[in-house]
């Protein structure tokens, strides 16, 4: 059998940019808490391999250490499964994708594009990650053809010391880009025999070739770029799961990535689409959302230092107390009396209901919902953006927990409000990011 | 529990407190100088009289030589102990049951707490290392108190208005009786409207909701009951004390609803057994109670058998734990107004009784006082460390 698509998730961050910004669209930004680790996490939820994991960015969250282990922890992954960083430049998601179309894989892209306030990156960019599941078996996407142009270009680069990068002029690039966008267009769809795909993603870097994709490349159904402006090493998966959320069975996908050269990869879909969606479609993810006043955005990216609580900092997570602890830091799981079934999040030895002693099996509850018990605004505490929106969560089938609520809106908040959980960053505390999980209005 | 108590086997014969605020002007050496001094005093001892020391502190210095370098004290036994805000409670039991066992004569508990020198609000916490994932690391004080305030609502279907002025009445009590009081942090009346429209902390709780943080020291020397008389015509007798540490099961299990301190309903069962009391509502003449934040005071009047479940709030409306009610509660100005320098509040909370027993309150001296409670707590709803002590001016 050949390796095919299995499965495929995106995840589009809560938060837009509004006018106040002096933005005429909706920009979709992360939250503070959020990083390309994190929504990776959500990109991928409920996805399982046991070949490898592959993730892509160009905003690592760490540099030396292994930023895809943390996302191998927090799904669960089995310990025999390699993950490895592909970091720095938008072309590592399609060398994941070459990858995991050897051996089978995750491939999770997942990018928080920053640019200078006014600037088009600003403007034009988006945050967001998405998620292929690649191997044997029932697949929602045959893979035809994968193809790919190299080209040494000035287009778009960024000094590694520097939060925001630098764009050489945009026609520039997009007359070097388009001959290559056409060339590998026509090399996949010559190889499949195809005169036609029915849908077109172009997406790039350059402003240039995403304007106007139909120019180069058109779609029999349709001809797409980005779903939410340049995502960076996201927008090539993010561009694909929106057409997946919309293709029908047996309709033929073209994605093309401009990025210092050109990838492309050439789908067919199956019968088994339809039934087989990502459970969040990038449309609907894309259409909510609510604003964040511009300053807020500016402080969330250390563009503004505002003044915070009267509060000190917390402490940085220390490494061994995190590691004996990381079935419940990353994996969300408690442990649960095999003597009376009582649920203790975090873990404990000693059974709070029976008294029996490491009588205890790890049990996950990241996937469930749960209901809150109570709540409240804490204005006092410290946080990165403050109030602190905190949680007494009752779990279906049993546990409590208290948590942090993601994109809190306190006002939609009350006794029995229905609540999921999220991977986020609490804070980041002498260069070290506290990963958890939080709770999130569904 | 199985606390078998040392009713009357040790006696308070002379207190000391500083006045609590933000004492700029005063280190923690200042502060345990002046507790310790008045103490020695009102017992007309001298420091060298004194057999071993209790230091309560929960953050303002560690170990025995926080209070023998300020004193200079000769090679005698300092032992300094932490319980959370339970913390001046927890010197003194352990200072009384060093007495009772008869290893010393006179000892000295003593609890100081200088919180205005960090320069942030409310209270510092010094965790070890860890994952970072506990709520409590950023979940504050207040935050984590104002959970009682919806729950007690939802549970006995109390309108939030009116548990909205029951907190209030609580502040407002509190300022009233503090106002009387010469060495507490806040000495003015707050109009029930100042303290309803305060800035919001967390959750409903106003500034006005929240105790005082402050700097002070508080002393108690201790000798054998039947010795008391040889230094004071008026001895304050301990009848109990109890300390429970709850295993923390609130914040794990569902079932528990934010509306009580199962601790605190534990350590007072304990005390009334060690004291003999069996209805604390007509025994007890006035509590000093563990009022960090308004919703607290209203549920302890519950836990500790004050009033029945659910009808606390309306006691407290209907004026029965002001300082003329039925059972006058923190007359003293409590937390709330008197402060609340942590190590030091629960010897804060007897040296009221002191003065109240002894008929030495002054302006707020209430009529004939024989029997008091304090009760004192570390830690927050779901788990806590709590303190109930009963003295009487008595024995026997």
């Amino acid at each position: 059998m050949s390796i095919g698509i299995l499965a495929y998730g995106a995840y589009v961050p809560a938060y837009r940019l509004g006018r106040d910004s002096g933005l005429r669209g909706r920009r979709v930004v992360a939250s503070f808490d959020e990083d390309a680790t994190t929504m990776a996490v959500e990109a991928a939820r409920g996805m399982t391999t046991e070949a490898s994991l592959w993730w892509a960015t160009t905003s690592p969250p760490y540099l030396d250490k292994t930023n895809a282990a943390a996302v191998h922890a927090a799904l669960r992954l089995p310990p025999s499964v390699p993950a490895a960083d592909l970091i720095g430049s938008v072309r590592s998601t399609f060398a994941g994708v070459r990858a995991a179309l050897a051996t089978g894989g995750l491939v999770v892209a997942s990018d928080v594009r920053l640019g200078k306030p006014g600037s088009l990156d600003e403007r034009a960019g988006g945050d967001g990650a998405a998620a292929l599941l690649l191997g044997e078996g029932e697949a929602v996407a045959e893979v035809l053809g994968l193809a790919s142009r190299t080209l040494e270009l000035l287009d778009r680069w960024r000094d590694p010391r520097r939060a925001t990068g630098e764009q050489w002029e945009e026609r520039f690039g997009f007359e070097q880009y388009a001959g290559l966008v056409r060339d590998v267009a026509a090399e996949l769809l010559t190889e499949a025999g195809l005169p036609e795909a029915d849908h077109v993603v172009i997406t790039s870097g350059n402003a240039g070739i995403t304007k106007r994709p139909e120019v180069l490349v058109k779609g029999a159904r349709s001809t797409v770029g980005s779903p939410i402006g340049f995502a960076g090493a996201a927008d090539p998966l993010l561009g694909l799961a929106a057409v997946l959320d919309v293709a029908g069975p047996d309709e033929t996908i073209l994605v093309l990535s401009a990025t210092d050269g050109c990838d492309g990869l050439l789908l067919r879909t199956t019968a088994r689409l339809p039934g087989h969606r990502a459970p969040r479609p990038v449309a609907d993810q894309v259409e909510r959302g609510r604003d964040v006043p511009y300053p807020t955005y500016l402080s969330w990216r250390g563009l503004l230092e505002r003044e915070l609580p009267r509060r000190p900092e917390p402490d940085r997570p220390a490494g061994p107390p995190s590691s004996r602890a990381g079935g419940w830091k990353f994996g969300f799981a408690g442990s649960r009396c095999v003597e009376c079934g009582f649920l203790h999040l975090p873990p404990l030895r000693v059974c709070r209901a029976c008294s029996s002693l490491d009588a205890m099996e790890a049990l996950s509850v990241a996937d469930l919902t749960g209901t809150v018990a109570t709540f409240t605004v804490d204005h006092l505490a410290f946080s990165p953006s403050p109030p602190v929106v905190d949680v007494v969560v009752d779990f279906a089938g049993g546990g409590r927990t208290t948590l942090e609520v993601a994109d809190a809106d306190p006002d939609a908040l009350s006794v029995g409000s229905e609540v999921g959980l999220t991977f986020r960053r609490l804070f980041t505390a002498g260069a070290v990011h506290n990963y958890f999980w939080k709770a999130v209005v569904r | 529990m199985a606390s078998k108590g040392i009713k009357d086997a040790v006696a308070i014969v002379g207190m000391g407190c500083t006045r609590f605020g933000e004492r700029w002007e005063s280190s923690t050496d200042d502060l345990l100088l002046d507790a310790v001094g008045e103490a020695l005093g009102a017992a007309g001892v001298q420091r060298d009289d004194v057999d071993a020391y209790w230091l309560g502190t929960l953050s303002s210095g560690q170990s025995g030589l926080t209070l023998s370098r300020p004193l200079g004290i000769d090679y005698k036994p300092v032992t300094r102990v932490e319980n959370y805000c339970a913390t001046g409670s927890e010197s003194f039991r352990n200072a009384c049951y060093a007495v009772a066992s008869g290893a010393y004569d006179r000892v000295m508990a003593v609890g100081v707490e200088k919180l205005k020198d960090s320069g942030f609000s409310g209270l510092l916490r010094a965790d070890p290392p860890s994952d970072g994932t506990a709520a409590e690391l950023s979940l504050t004080a207040p935050a984590a108190f104002s959970l009682l305030d919806p729950a007690y609502t939802n549970k006995y279907g109390v309108d939030p208005g009116a548990m909205r002025e029951a907190m209030t009445h609580v502040a407002w009590k509190n300022h009233v009786n503090g106002a009387l009081n010469p060495k507490a942090q806040f000495r003015k009346e707050v109009t029930r409207e100042t303290i309803d429209r305060a800035p919001k902390v967390a959750g409903r709780l106003g500034i006005f909701d929240c105790s005082g943080v402050s700097d002070g020291a508080a002393a108690a020397l201790i000798v054998r009951a039947e010795e008391a008389y040889d230094y004071t015509d008026r001895p304050i007798f301990v009848k109990a004390l109890s300390l429970a540490a709850g295993p923390m099961r609130g914040g794990l299990d569902p079932a528990y609803d934010f509306t009580t301190f199962p601790e605190v309903v534990r350590s007072a069962a304990d005390a009334y057994a060690q004291a003999g009391i069996t209805d604390p509502r007509s025994e007890i003449s006035l509590a000093e109670v563990h009022d960090c934040f308004t919703p607290t005071e209203i549920v302890l009047m519950e836990d500790l058998g004050f009033t029945d479940r659910g009808q606390s709030w309306k006691d407290v409306l209907a004026g029965e734990f002001d300082r003329d009610g039925r059972l006058p509660v923190n007359v003293d100005g409590g937390l709330k107004s008197f402060g609340h320098p942590v190590g030091a509040s629960g010897l804060r909370m007897l040296y009221e009784v002191w003065l109240q027993l002894r008929g030495e309150a002054g302006a707020r001296q209430l009529a004939g006082p024989r029997l008091a409670l304090t009760h004192n707590l570390g830690g927050r709803p779901g788990g806590c460390v709590s303190f109930v002590s009963v003295v009487g001016n008595q024995r026997g």
